[in-house]
């Protein structure tokens, strides 16, 4: 054995123990009373995975300067952004990581395939990586509201436009090229495709479905990995890729089962082309305000209250007046919950870190299944900033777009406050009959006031 | 070509694994499990170390590959750190 495949093997056996790290890690981070220490290993197993390739590496001090100056920019990102701004940071993060593998696939390419398997990977590679790359900047230009384009206006249309011509052009790159002689640089062609493709694959997705995007491209970016793995044979990078892979694939499909939406439906049709036929079977009625004094009144005397929040209460930045709303009522002798629809907000578990922030106990955070059933014993719902994920239509209404989405009922409690700036409606268009059903008080305003005027009245 | 059949092995095998151990995650958990998986998929840092330098342009994009992948893997878990250390029990 020369010393050189010594290292090898050596580096192959501290790779599996990385690997169970990983795994412990990520399974250990799905838990609640272990995720801190979950992350940690899984941090441990990058560390040691890391250390462990950097013995042999050819030019140390340049990839170690690219390792500071990763570890710069990231830390400092990572510790001055805002709660409220983890939707968007996690996009940006999930589009390195693409661009990485991305640059990997790029660089083998030109070490010249030697086998079509080898040349199939580094195709599939390279374009689920610069997808996910550019979609995950997409992602975050949306979600931190740098770009509004609508799906409808000409630049989205040409950019969809060439997400589908770079779907046949890799199979072209995958299939042809290896056996012919092309009469043009079909990589560079490729390269620019799959870098404007991924544009054109998140450019038309609305808001509302941003947390099924993100966990979809959480998995591409897994998969790239893993595929990378599989080019430059190394069994870490496939184990670890994998298990992003899988996690994203599980809360892509969590979320649009919460929307009781295909995935297929999410990303290619969207809610614009169906909420047109709903507008006939419109609900017109009284909506019944009600002041905030008057709000006041009913929630002293309510002794269970449920609270609802969605992405207005993450616009409205209204997390911590809700905590201490929801405190004072507790001293007040009143049994406070929340109810948090998996979809409320921008990404899966958006309103659960909002929350925690605000210092609100993850164990009065509740989930529809569990809320629903005993939703006629609550006396007051009061529900912040959300719209889709209480619109009764989705149970009662079998034409309305959104029918069989699994929904918070607050219909059924005893009395619904909605707290709303106006009377548009939400991300998918449709009415919601909620707001006039004779148990519901409309709270007209911004989130923060509203809720800050009741807490003040408590105070009094 | 059975290296390739063995490391395909592992991949499937990979996938299940995550697929099974992650399948029940609660929604509370539903940002901090995105984002420390995000930080893992920042393994593409170790793909980018082991790449081979025939010429400037690969050693071009070597330096960046590492360079995006080191974001990816501290900001990804200083920042679930941070989401994480937030969430208390009553």
């Amino acid at each position: 054995m020369t010393f050189l495949s010594e290292i090898t093997a050596i580096q192959n056996i501290i790779y599996i123990f990385s690997s169970i790290l990983f795994i412990t890690g990520i399974k250990m981070l799905g838990k609640e009373d272990t995720a801190v220490k979950g992350n940690f290993f899984s941090a441990l197993a990058m560390f040691v995975a890391v250390s462990i390739t950097l013995i042999d590496v050819v030019n140390p001090i340049v990839l170690l300067s690219g390792i500071a100056l990763g570890a710069v920019i990231g830390s400092f990102i990572a510790l001055k952004v805002k709660m409220t701004s983890i939707p968007e940071m996690v996009a940006l993060f999930n589009g390195f990581g693409g661009l990485a593998t991305f640059l990997i696939a790029w660089s083998e390419f030109n070490s010249v395939p030697e086998n079509l398997f080898q040349h199939i990977l580094v195709m599939t590679t390279l374009y689920i990586g610069g997808v996910t790359f550019t979609g995950s900047l997409v992602a975050y230009a949306k979600l931190s509201e740098k770009i509004k384009i609508a799906k409808t206006s000409i630049i989205t249309k040409i950019f969809t436009t060439i997400f589908y011509i770079s779907l046949p052009f890799l199979l072209y790159s995958i299939f042809v090229t290896p056996f012919m002689v092309t009469s043009f640089d079909f990589f560079t062609v490729l390269l620019i495709l799959t870098l404007l493709g991924g544009i054109g694959f998140v450019l038309p997705i609305g808001g509302g479905d941003m947390p099924v995007v993100i966990s979809l491209l959480n998995s591409f970016s897994g998969i790239a990995a893993a595929f990378a793995g599989l080019l430059l044979l190394n069994n870490v990078l496939i184990v670890a890729g994998s298990l992003v892979g899988a996690s994203g694939l599980i809360l892509t499909v969590i979320m649009a089962k919460a929307m009781n939406r295909s995935i297929s439906n999410i990303l290619f049709v969207g809610y614009a082309s169906s909420s047109a036929s709903s507008s006939s079977s419109e609900e017109q009625g009284e909506v019944s305000p009600i002041s905030v004094s008057d709000a006041y009144l009913i929630l002293e005397s309510a002794s269970s209250v449920l609270i609802i929040p969605g992405y207005g209460m993450a616009v409205a930045q209204a997390q911590h007046v809700v905590r201490e709303l929801g405190e004072l009522l507790e001293d007040n002798g009143t049994e406070v919950k929340y109810g948090i629809h998996p979809v409320a907000g921008r990404m899966p578990g958006h309103m659960n870190v909002l929350l925690a922030e605000a210092n609100v106990p993850y164990d009065v955070l509740a989930e529809p299944d569990d809320v629903n059933p005993t939703m006629d014993a609550v006396d007051v719902a009061v529900v912040i900033g959300a719209n889709d994920v209480v619109n009764p239509s989705a149970t009662e209404e079998p034409g309305s777009p959104i029918y069989g989405m699994p929904i918070i009922e607050v219909h059924n409690a005893k009395t619904v406050f909605v707290l709303k700036r106006s009377m548009s409606s939400g991300f998918a268009g449709v009415q919601n009959p909620l707001f006039f059903k004779q148990n519901t008080r409309m709270l007209f305003g911004d989130a923060k006031e509203s809720i800050g005027g009741l807490v003040s009245e408590f105070k009094d | 070509m059975e290296t390739y059949i063995l490391l395909g092995f592992v991949l499937i095998l990979s996938i299940y694994l995550g697929l099974e151990l992650i399948a029940k995650v609660p929604s509370t958990l539903h940002t901090p499990l995105m984002s420390g998986a995000n930080a893992i998929s920042g393994i593409a840092l170790v793909g980018a170390l082991i790449l081979s330098r025939d010429s400037d342009l690969q050693n071009t994009i070597a330096f960046f590959a590492v360079t995006f992948a080191s974001i990816n893997v501290f900001g990804g878990y200083l920042v679930t750190n941070r989401m994480l250390k937030m969430f208390k029990k009553k």
